[in-house]
């Protein structure tokens, strides 16, 4: 009866967040002592993208609206957060907006690269607005573009990620295709900060894997609640979802913030541990590596995507794939939609698709 | 005042009147049911009155409160509960957690709590849990209740849709041909059934092909026959009256 009650419970959904804030503090030495600590660099970077596909499989696979723009949201993080904590304050100090701002603690003095003193934006505060703005900026198209189903929002969606990208590579403050570099650490904690550089590796590792569990638990707490339950239901029908009380559009546009977020705490974090962010994390290629991930995963399984995610991202990084990267990620994605015909993937996706004539069910 | 009052309703499509000045009552306690022959406008007024379609003119109220134009999950929290002639369940979702969805507009938490697994949304969880195994032992299809609603027996499903829309304790419970596709003996089972939610103090709206349910349960029965309300009266009245028998049985019954 215990028994019976944790599982109705869903107590098994604290696992994979215990391992992975297991491994948050027993990998780094561990890998340490077998002389393989340069590995930490790529499993932090792997997780950080791991949490924007994650995000994307509350809305892809349990909530059943499809993305092809999660790189964008996760740009629109990385690229907020870099250009608020790089813009120089300094000439506009005496204006009273900057002047409360540093007396009340958020600016921060430092260098750029040439050694020219900067007074700019706490890291941890541009970081704080980037999401904020992600999360604006999702409910914003989030609200139109909801209204399409299967196709029709698969390319509104892709649309809304070349935007994202081109006018990145456009944009002169922005970078161009250079992007913006010299991106300071954000400091999580005095003392903790989120950057590169050897000495930092080991600690970054475990904020990485720590946040990633976090993320997990959260979106595994998300699909066993009420709200979870609404999602999966309309993703099965709106129909029915209606007729039992479900707003589904304001769900929809729930979890689809939810997304934006997920993929923009990534893009803040990863930007900051990295110290630049450039235009090729908006393209669609990189979304539709999100998507892969997910499909991989088994598209409403958070732990699938969480795995597939981990692996495929570190061989991507470790550059086991070397030049046909991307193809490699396009061709799993045929690959999956092929081998599993009857499958869950296909599906999965399947469901996607509008309903009614000819669509398969 | 009745629970339910439907007055003057119209909804064309192009130039067909699929519904034309339609008024009726529904009361709690009582069963009404509508009937007619294909395409007589049944579905269509469904469809108006929980809120998936919006009349041409005319006017829905429920408890005193004119709902013709709220959309449909708005009408659903008002206590309006319904089913559909062709199962809509979830059909990757176990049979427990669809009837659990009936519970959505008895219940609160949101995304926060929902990500946090607060306390008290858990503990609202729980008590959606048994408000919905309640549902569940009353259709009696409790041993299906971990398997996967699309796996189920066509029959179960119907259980499965009917114990959502009673999870949700509606005031109005809306019934779109709960027999079709069920044998003899299911049929039987549903009357025995839907007498019993009666019995719970729910007004019941059916659309019903099956004419001996609709002769066995019904308190009032309305006909429609080309969109217009034809007749209205208790069971043996329309078994009786000439025009139904007329359009609705067939002349050679007459």
């Amino acid at each position: 009866m215990k028994r019976l009650t944790l599982k109705a419970e869903g107590a098994g959904r604290l696992v994979p967040p215990a391992i992975l804030a297991a491994c948050a503090f027993v990998l780094p030495p561990l890998l340490g002592a077998a002389g393989a600590a340069f590995l930490l660099t790529q499993l932090t970077m792997a997780a950080y993208y791991v949490l924007a596909s994650l995000g994307l499989c509350a809305l892809m696979g349990y909530a059943g609206q499809i993305s092809l723009g999660q790189a964008g949201f996760f740009a629109i993080g990385g690229y907020a957060s870099a250009f608020l904590c790089t813009r120089d304050l300094g000439p506009a100090a005496s204006a009273p907006l900057a002047r409360c701002l540093d007396l009340a603690g958020l600016l921060v003095r430092g260098a750029d690269p040439y050694g020219k003193a900067l007074l700019s934006l706490a890291p941890w505060l541009s970081g704080l607005l980037a999401v904020l703005l992600a999360a604006a900026v999702a409910a914003l198209i989030g609200t139109p573009v909801l209204r399409l189903k299967g196709h029709y929002l698969a390319m509104a969606t892709l649309g809304f990620g070349i935007v994202v990208e081109k006018v990145a590579r456009g944009s002169k403050a922005l970078g161009g295709a250079d992007g913006i570099s010299a991106v300071p650490g954000l400091a999580l904690w005095p003392g903790l900060e989120v950057t590169g550089g050897r000495a930092a590796r080991s600690a970054n590792f475990t904020i990485a894997w720590l946040v990633l569990a976090l993320g997990i638990l959260a979106l595994a707490n998300l699909v066993r609640s009420r709200p979870g339950r609404a999602l999966r239901a309309l993703r099965e029908g709106e129909e029915a979802a209606l007729a039992m009380g479900i707003d589904t559009a304001r769900y929809k546009l729930n979890v689809f913030v939810i997304a934006a977020v997920f993929a923009a705490v990534a893009g803040v974090l990863l930007t900051h541990y990295n110290g630049s962010i450039g235009p090729g994390e908006a393209s669609s290629t990189r979304s539709v590596r999100y998507v892969a991930i997910v499909a991989v995963g088994g598209m409403d399984n958070l732990v699938g995507t969480l795995a597939a995610g981990l692996v495929l991202n570190f061989l991507s990084l470790r550059g086991v794939f070397g030049n046909y990267d991307d193809a490699v990620f396009g061709a799993i994605l045929i690959l999956i939609m092929l081998l599993s015909p009857e499958g869950k993937a296909a599906r999965a996706f399947h469901s996607l698709l509008p309903r009614g004539k000819g669509a398969p069910r | 005042m009745s629970l339910l009052e439907v007055s003057g309703l119209s909804r064309s499509f192009g130039g067909l009147k699929a519904v034309d000045d339609v008024g009726f009552a529904a009361e709690a306690d009582r069963i009404t049911a509508v009937i007619g022959p294909n395409g007589a406008g049944k579905s269509t007024l469904f469809n108006l009155i929980s809120g998936g379609l919006a009349p041409d003119s005319g006017r829905v109220s429920f408890d005193g409160s004119d709902i013709t134009r709220l959309p449909p999950h708005r009408v659903a929290r008002l206590g309006i509960s319904r089913t559909f002639q062709a199962i809509k369940i979830s059909k990757r979702m176990t049979a427990l957690e669809n009837v659990m969805i009936g519970r959505h507009v008895r219940s609160r938490s949101g995304f926060p709590s929902g990500m946090l697994a607060a306390p008290w949304a858990r503990a609202e969880e729980r008590s959606i849990r048994d408000a919905a195994m309640r549902a569940i032992e009353r259709l009696g299809i409790a041993e299906y209740r971990d398997r996967q609603a699309g796996g189920l027996p066509f029959g179960v499903q119907r259980s499965v849709e009917l114990a959502r829309a009673l999870a949700a304790e509606p005031r109005l419970l809306l019934l779109d041909e709960p027999a079709s596709g069920l044998n003899a003996r299911e049929t039987r089972v549903l009357a025995e059934l839907i007498l019993g939610i009666r019995g719970m103090g729910i007004a019941i709206l059916v659309v019903e092909h099956d004419m001996s349910l609709v002769m066995d349960v019904s308190d009032d029965v309305v006909v429609l026959n080309f969109g217009k309300k034809i007749a209205q009266g208790r069971p043996r009245e329309i078994q009786s009256n000439r025009e139904v028998i007329k359009i609705y049985l067939g002349e050679d019954d007459a």
